[in-house]
């Protein structure tokens, strides 16, 4: 086989991909509140339905306000972490590291349960604040990872050169560091978003009977049958996020970011 | 690395907050799941303070048993399949240039992010009587009339090789874009094909990631939890979706907890394991 066979192969996988949103995105633009596929009497009418009916503007609600907040808290959480783990070396910083990868590693159910029993425990459970924490603790990987990436590319060079020259760690923070980790602080933001966004069994599990999130949402609407506004959610969701990861790619080095040498 | 440590008790400040808020907010939610995984169970209330083992005891049941030897199954199974598809596509995607690889890297992140009910509903969509890719197998004329596919083991199996195949890419990318490049360069020279490259020449290099990659994608499967309930039927449920069963609508959560602390244990092992082999790649030869 030849090049050509690599590039079929290719286009076959991605075909696979591609194959579910392709039909629910078909099927987001029935007429009827039918799911047919090829759709009938096309119309947009079910993506204003989306953004008309209360129970799923609410939902909309606070997945946005839970995905806004929680990102920015495990941003707050992985910054200073990466920066001392960066800075000093200590021998509690594996551990403090490895607690911050972990929520990730486990099959989410198990991180979820212990929140649940956590917040119970509180006296917090069913309140917002207990998922935007859970979700700012259950994605704290991502920010910490990108920035961390970020620090390390860092040229400890122009850091003792500053301090040298007479810069205190103040200076060297705000006009060395910030500015050259600022496209790893923001992409690390939009990971934590993205994903709370679509994060199902921690909001489930801390508050999902009085904070309905889109996703709680579409499982509990399936229930009752299957309407084309799923399918708006989901075409909607899935434009989301190629926007914000197509941003990232458009202003940094997407291919760096995920584990890539910084030069082809 | 710097070699610097902090200079007395102050300089430790900083750490004070995010240690802080991952002990209280991670650990210690771990330490009340197994204090309450000992819990006693009162029927129709919530639970006491014990120390029994009962709840570990009924996981060894036939029932529990069965879910779990199911889960175990369709991960390691979804996983095989999984990676055995991404290697060589993540190694061609590598082989791209940067410019080229951008678009596809954006969209395998977009799916990587979709939640598991949009996954699962979407299977269930494209697998189903009226909107199904079996309509269109009956406009080509390979079937008579449209069929359900969904709810079944091999729906639930495309669901959870779906659901992996980012994450594998991901997983596989750094390995694959830093292969160095003058390796499959020669064997190009020597006139192999970009598939007979690929399986002896890369793959003999990359064992020890195809080996961690297999493994991470099984723990990733195992956490999979929406899809046995919308595209399987009550037999294919895994743990992660007894557990939450067993806490949330059966309101018995020392037993839920008990599961949780196995499935932990179990992933726990499992993760050493790829670190064990990630250790022996760096050691010299």
């Amino acid at each position: 086989m030849s090049r050509l066979g690599s590039k079929l192969f290719m286009g076959l996988v991605l075909l696979f991909l591609a194959g579910p949103l392709i039909v629910v995105a078909g099927v987001s633009l029935n007429g009827a509140q039918q799911l047919l596929f090829p759709p009938r009497d096309p119309s947009l009418r079910w993506y204003a339905e989306l953004f008309n009916q209360p129970d799923w503007l609410n939902a909309m609600g606070n997945s946005l306000l839970i995905a806004f907040t929680s990102a920015a808290l495990a941003v707050l959480i992985a910054f200073p972490l990466a920066w001392f783990l960066w800075r000093y070396r200590v021998r509690y910083g594996s551990v403090l590291y490895g607690l911050g990868v972990a929520p990730f590693t486990l099959p989410p159910v198990i991180t979820a349960l212990g929140f649940l029993v956590f917040w119970v425990s509180v006296g917090l459970y069913g309140s917002i604040v207990a998922t935007i924490v859970s979700h700012a603790i259950f994605f704290v990987t991502l920010p910490l990872v990108t920035i961390t990436l970020g620090l390390n590319s860092i040229d400890r060079q122009v850091v003792e050169a500053a301090t040298t020259m007479g810069a205190d760690e103040r200076k060297v923070f705000t006009t060395i560091i910030l500015p050259l980790i600022r496209p790893y602080l923001i992409s690390g933001y939009a990971f934590a978003f993205v994903l709370s966004l679509n994060e199902y069994i921690v909001a489930y599990m801390v508050s999902g009977f009085t904070v309905e999130t889109l996703p709680i949402k579409i499982f509990n609407s399936l229930r009752y049958g299957y309407t084309p506004v799923m399918a708006v959610v989901a075409v909607v969701f899935m434009l989301f996020a190629a926007l914000v990861f197509g941003l990232i790619a458009r202003f940094g080095d997407l291919p760096k970011l995920l584990g890539a040498w910084s030069k082809d | 690395m710097t070699t610097e440590r902090p200079h007395g008790l102050m300089a430790h400040l900083p750490m004070l907050w995010p240690a802080g808020m991952l002990v209280l907010f991670f650990v210690v939610p771990f330490g009340i799941m197994l204090a309450v995984s000992f819990f006693h169970q009162v029927q129709g209330a919530f639970f006491e303070p014990a120390f029994e083992l009962d709840n570990y005891g009924r996981f060894v049941s036939a029932f529990f048993g069965r879910a779990l030897l199911f889960s175990l199954w369709i991960s390691i199974l979804s996983a095989a399949i999984v990676v055995a598809v991404a290697f060589p596509f993540t190694y061609f995607l590598t082989r791209l240039r940067r410019r080229a690889q951008v678009p596809i890297l954006v969209f395998i992140l977009a799916v990587l992010s979709l939640s598991e009910v949009i996954i699962g509903f979407s299977w269930s969509t494209l697998l189903s009587r009226n909107a199904g890719l079996s309509n269109v197998m009956v406009w080509l004329g390979m079937l008579p009339r449209p069929v359900a596919w969904t709810p079944s083991f091999g729906a639930l199996l495309m669901g959870m090789c779906y659901l992996g195949f980012p994450y594998t890419v991901l997983i596989v990318y750094p390995a694959m874009s830093r292969l160095d490049p003058e390796l499959p360069e020669a064997s190009r020279m020597l006139g192999a094909s970009p598939f007979r490259t690929f399986f002896t020449i890369v793959v003999p290099v990359l064992k020890t990631s195809l080996m961690g990659a297999v493994i991470m994608v099984f723990v990733f499967n195992l956490g999979a939890f929406l899809l046995p309930q919308v595209l399987g039927r009550p037999p294919h449920w895994t743990l992660s979706v007894h557990i939450t069963d067993q806490a949330v609508f059966q309101s018995n959560i020392p037993f839920a907890a008990a599961m949780a602390i196995f499935l932990m244990l179990f992933s726990l092992a499992f993760i050493g394991l790829t670190l064990v082999l990630g250790a022996s790649r760096e050691a010299p030869r």
